[in-house]
């Protein structure tokens, strides 16, 4: 059993059977009173982030996750493989679980997994990852300001709004965060 | 860090001076101490020889001691000392912190809240703190009635405490001195401490918030050695009830009420709270030469 001394940033906590992780803490003790630790968490089914209030030495429940690092294999029908970099043990994420993640698995890429009691709740891409288009109107030449942007479709599915320059075939780096074009890559 | 020593060394010293304008005498009083305070949610450092034996607690407050000066006849006494408690650690926390501790004979409380705003003012010019504007014109002033209803909507009663600093600390706190500080008086009976109790049956405690953070803890002090006894054996039930060490009895501290203290006013100031809102730092770390974590 954990208690509020143990409370530090990712920090990850069971609510009423959900997992938390600490985004944010502060120990308040007012005058003369009790000390509480006020925090920001997220739970880390849905990403909500809420505040809670503990008092100074409740008991907290640790929650039983684990993130291990994954490489892509392949799609298996509505769900994509993975394979655990140091065990090779396997598990299998559906496309709804995975959302916008889908768009940056190419054979191979490595993503952080988060298990939660066993079952995997959340999956980190890498920051950037390159991608090559696979579709989008032909590039002008010379015209190399990025002002100016149209649709290009990637390997993956996703579509992003790229400078003019762009063409069919050029390898882009994608900043998984935002889902958007970064820069052209040389070669 | 040069620049921190420096803002400490200017802050410490335009407080000396301040306080030698208006007549008081600076003071020191012992570290080690018989009996560290006993409100029931402080917790002491105990303090061993080089043979094992409990020698006392750092104290957690010079007030006893001061206090004791008071009742031999000091009139004007203030001191800056380093105080101590145990399991407070946070952005305003640190388990070893400056305290600048000041006390009028013949006083009450609305003097020292004067010289608090007066002192703050005068520290926040002579550090050249953003500041010094707004702290330099008067301190509002709330009853802690007024400061649940502004900011949670109702009042709390204090007998469900938890629920009472729940609310505080969560919804009151926070809004506190947004614009300018503000001084809250009038706490629950229950919470007066070493305070007397006001007419109106509150205690005559008072604390100033500036930007959401408490920045002192002041009393109109209680005189009556019979009355600080009951309130000393209760908060030591109290603490029992709680489990948590049940500290002495400050005897002589209570020799000296009975000997006559005079009717007095007197503050505790957090210095290190003060120099991080003067400076605009984000915690009481940032203006440490060395906060517990880099020691």
């Amino acid at each position: 059993m954990a208690d509020t001394t143990d409370i530090k940033k990712g920090f990850k906590m069971l609510l009423d059977g959900v997992p938390y992780a600490v985004v944010d803490h502060q120990f308040v003790k007012p005058g003369k009173g009790q000390a509480f630790i006020r925090t920001r968490i997220k739970n880390m089914m849905t990403g909500a982030v809420i505040d809670r209030t503990f008092k100074s030495g409740e008991k907290l429940e640790k929650a039983d996750t684990e993130e291990r690092t994954m490489q892509y294999l392949y799609p298996e029908g509505d769900t994509r493989v993975f394979m655990d970099t140091r065990s090779y043990e396997q598990l299998s994420l559906s496309n709804d679980q995975l959302g916008d993640n889908v768009y940056y698995l190419l054979d191979g890429t490595e993503v952080d997994i988060m298990l939660f009691e066993g079952r995997p709740i959340g999956v980190t891409p890498p920051t950037f990852v390159e991608l090559v288009v696979t579709e989008t109107e032909p590039g002008f030449k010379g015209d190399t300001s990025s002002n100016t942007t149209k649709p290009a479709m990637l390997e993956t599915g996703l579509q992003v709004n790229v400078p003019l320059f762009v063409n069919t075939g050029d390898k882009l780096k994608i900043d998984t965060r935002t889902g958007s074009y970064v820069e052209r890559v040389k070669g | 860090m040069l620049q921190v020593l420096r803002l400490r060394a200017t802050a410490m010293d335009a407080i000396r001076r301040f306080f030698a304008e208006r007549d008081f005498v600076e003071v020191e009083t012992p570290t080690i101490v018989p009996s560290p305070g006993l409100d029931v949610h402080l917790c002491a450092f105990e303090v061993r020889d080089d043979r094992g034996r409990a020698v006392g607690w750092l104290g957690t407050s010079p007030e006893y001691q001061m206090k004791r000066l008071l009742s031999a006849g000091a009139e004007r006494i203030f001191q800056l000392c380093r105080s101590y408690r145990s399991g407070e650690h946070g952005r305003h926390h640190e388990r070893e912190f400056t305290m600048l501790e000041w006390y009028r004979a013949n006083a009450s409380s609305e003097d020292v809240i004067v010289d608090t705003e007066e002192l703050v003012a005068y520290v926040a010019r002579a550090l050249g703190a953003p500041d010094a504007g707004v702290l330099g014109s008067p301190w509002e002033r709330i009853t802690v009635d007024e400061a649940f209803v502004r900011h949670a909507g109702a009042t709390v009663d204090a007998s469900d405490e938890e629920r009472f600093f729940r609310v505080w600390v969560e919804r009151v706190q926070p809004e506190l001195g947004k614009e300018r500080p503000v001084v809250v008086t009038d706490w629950p009976p229950s919470m007066a401490s070493l305070a007397k109790l006001n007419e109106n049956g509150t205690a005559d405690r008072f604390e100033a918030f500036h930007r959401g953070i408490e920045l002192c803890n002041g009393f109109g002090e209680l005189t009556d050695a019979k009355e600080q006894r009951r309130r000393f054996e209760r908060d030591q039930a109290n603490r029992r009830a709680a489990g948590r060490p049940v500290y002495p009895i400050d005897e002589r501290f209570l020799e000296a009420l009975e000997q006559g203290m005079p009717p007095s006013g007197g503050n505790a100031l957090g210095v290190d709270r003060l120099l991080m809102l003067l400076s605009g730092a984000e915690s009481i770390q940032a203006v440490m030469p060395f906060p517990e974590e880099e020691l």
